[in-house]
């Protein structure tokens, strides 16, 4: 079709036709690129925080509790006198970290099983999707919950618990499409030239899952930083004086009718980072998900 | 369609097998000795073993399982290791009803918000209203929950006073007092909701709109709200109770973070206070629970597509 990275003129008719044009994704979808931006900038903020904040994050003062936002504390202070902008940028950090971390591991078990499941057949496979299901039956926080009890607070153990309650949505998509890789042609011809079938599934069924994983895995991570920070707001996550945003919102929460910049400031950080990856996540589902590609 | 129906319930029931058997594992793989828990600090070697033995913990795996499963079933789930309470009277009386009344309240509003202004995105579609609603529900699904809801408060509890800051009246002994009080936790969780309805509406009712039944009804001069309203938001209800089924789960676990912000004595404060005391035996109760209701009221959607459309129904 390209040629010296030249279109031909019919490849070039034919991607008008279909309305497919080379304008790059960037200019057709202007809320994904700020939202994109936006999330660019809070990693920035994670990398640089000890060089962005003004503050020390957990560094207290008598004097200067509570202090509405002014020109020193420029998103005011907390009940310990804690600059408020400083553990935001902070908060970014194990934001991200608790996210990028506990969906990467979500991922590996998810993938593990759905591959599992995807090949298996007969009985096996009629377990192992009724596992599925039962991961599925619980809503991720109760799930992150329920391991936090077992496994007690922290950052950590929350990445853990985390990690465990978002196996079974990766489980499954990725049965879902071994389902559709393992009828195609090439697998049933490696299979015929005796191929031994971990290599079948190293060569030819991962590479093939991979990419949409990597699109659910964008997905997710605003899922897992929501229920992080849940259980952070629920008192049973990260700890004390952590400058997370969901314990910071908890502890502002009492404050709310006279400091309502305590709760407020970290709270709008987090729904921005949550709304601005969940536009890019919308964004990478319309256009890389087969099954929607042609819908709008 | 009996068989389909019973090879469900049989899938049903075997998920929640599964899940008893890990929420009971739960409860052995917790740290910490309950004995020790309930004698405190000072006990001797004989009162152990005593209430080791009544409590059964001395038992194989499996028969305490079979026991446990057994009492689970009648309605006896123990007394709690730190209050002595009983959790069935303590989660099923008190707690559930709680959660299930701001679940509902939160799916009544949901509906009544969300399906409006999808069909509206639907029917205008590509105008500046479609553009709005959809930045409203992508901005509603994506807001964490709990800190709306302290914005809700600041907002009309604190700065206006027109709603109450938290508290719970139930709606049995005082009805219009209860839905007073629920009004804000209602809306707070419905609002990630109000999203999801509102992109399901929007993407079936234009599908539904291409239908030839829609273009004969327009043909026949019937009026436009007719089409629409009749002939084609009949045709969304089963994609939207499918939805609302799936997305039990979510609306559960914001009920468990609304229930804190705003102070209900619901499971989703029973299960934190759970969590902070170590009282295993509740967070088990509370995992049980939750899991059967999603799972049966998943089963209950499954089976009620006959019922919503006809053309599901055998013949």
């Amino acid at each position: 079709m390209a040629i010296n990275g030249t279109t031909t003129p019919i490849a070039a008719a034919r991607l008008r036709r279909s309305g497919m044009t080379r304008k790059s994704m960037f200019l057709r979808r202007p809320f994904f690129t700020m939202a994109l931006a936006i999330t660019f900038g809070f990693a920035l903020c994670a990398i640089f925080a000890p060089q962005l904040a003004p503050f020390d994050p957990v560094a207290q003062s008598i004097e200067a509790m509570m202090a509405p936002p002014d020109s020193v504390h420029l998103l005011g202070t907390d009940s310990y006198g804690q600059d408020i902008l400083s553990r935001i940028i902070h908060g970014t950090r194990y934001a991200l970290l608790i996210g990028l971390c506990s969906v990467a591991l979500g991922a590996i078990g998810g993938l593990v099983l759905g591959v599992a499941a995807g090949l298996a057949s007969g009985k096996t496979e009629w377990i192992l999707l009724r596992v599925i299901d039962s991961i599925l039956a619980l809503p991720s926080l109760i799930l992150a919950v329920a391991f936090i009890a077992i496994l007690g607070q922290g950052v950590d153990k929350v990445i853990i618990a985390v990690a465990l309650s978002l196996i079974g949505p990766f489980a499954r998509t990725v049965r879902s499409d071994v389902l559709q890789v393992k009828v195609q042609l090439f697998v049933e011809a490696a299979g015929l030239m005796s191929i031994p079938r971990f290599t079948v599934i190293r060569r030819h069924i991962l590479p093939n899952v991979l990419f949409p994983l990597l699109v659910q895995v964008t997905i997710r991570i605003s899922e897992a930083i929501l229920v992080s920070s849940s259980l952070s707001f629920l008192g049973i996550g990260v700890t004390p004086p952590t400058p997370d945003w969901g314990l910071m919102i908890a502890e502002g929460r009492s404050f709310v009718s006279f400091a309502a910049w305590m709760s407020g400031m970290p709270g709008l950080a987090l729904a921005l980072l949550l709304i601005a990856l969940s536009i890019v996540g919308d964004a990478m589902r319309e256009e890389f998900d087969p099954k929607l590609r042609t819908g709008r | 369609m009996l068989a389909q129906s019973a090879a469900k319930i049989f899938q049903t029931a075997v998920v929640l097998f599964i899940v008893s058997v890990a929420s009971f594992s739960l409860l052995k793989l917790a740290p910490g000795d309950p004995v020790m828990l309930m004698l405190g600090s000072e006990f001797s070697q004989e009162s152990y073993d005593s209430l080791q033995r009544e409590l059964g913990l001395d038992r194989p795996f499996l028969v305490q399982y079979l026991a446990w499963l057994g009492n689970f079933m009648i309605g006896d789930w123990g007394t709690s290791f730190v209050s002595r309470a009983d959790i069935f009277n303590f989660v099923v009386i008190e707690a559930l009803p709680v959660t299930l009344t701001l679940t509902f309240c939160s799916i009544v509003l949901a509906i009544v918000v969300g399906i409006p202004l999808g069909v509206i995105s639907a029917i205008r579609k590509d105008t500046i209203w479609d553009t709005v609603i959809a930045v409203f529900a992508l901005t509603g699904s994506a807001f964490p929950s709990f800190f709306l809801g302290i914005v809700l408060i600041w907002f009309l509890a604190v700065q206006f006073g027109i709603f109450p800051v938290m508290g719970f009246v139930a709606p049995w002994q005082d009805f219009w007092l209860g839905m007073y009080h629920m009004a804000l936790p209602a809306l707070t969780l419905s609002t990630y909701f109000i999203g999801m309805i509102v992109r399901v509406t929007r993407s079936s009712l234009i599908d539904v709109m291409d239908q030839p039944f829609i273009a004969a009804a327009k043909a026949r001069g019937e009026p436009r709200w007719r089409v629409v309203w009749v002939h084609g938001v009949r045709n969304i209800a089963m994609p939207v109770v499918t939805m609302i089924g799936l997305q039990l789960g979510g609306i559960l676990q914001g009920a468990v973070l609304t229930e804190t912000v705003f102070s209900l004595p619901g499971i989703g404060q029973m299960l934190t206070d759970a969590v902070l005391g170590r009282e295993y035996t509740l967070v088990q109760a509370g995992v049980m629970l939750t899991a059967t209701l999603f799972i049966v009221i998943n089963l209950l959607v499954d089976l009620s597509y006959p019922l919503l459309d006809p053309r599901l129904r055998p013949r």
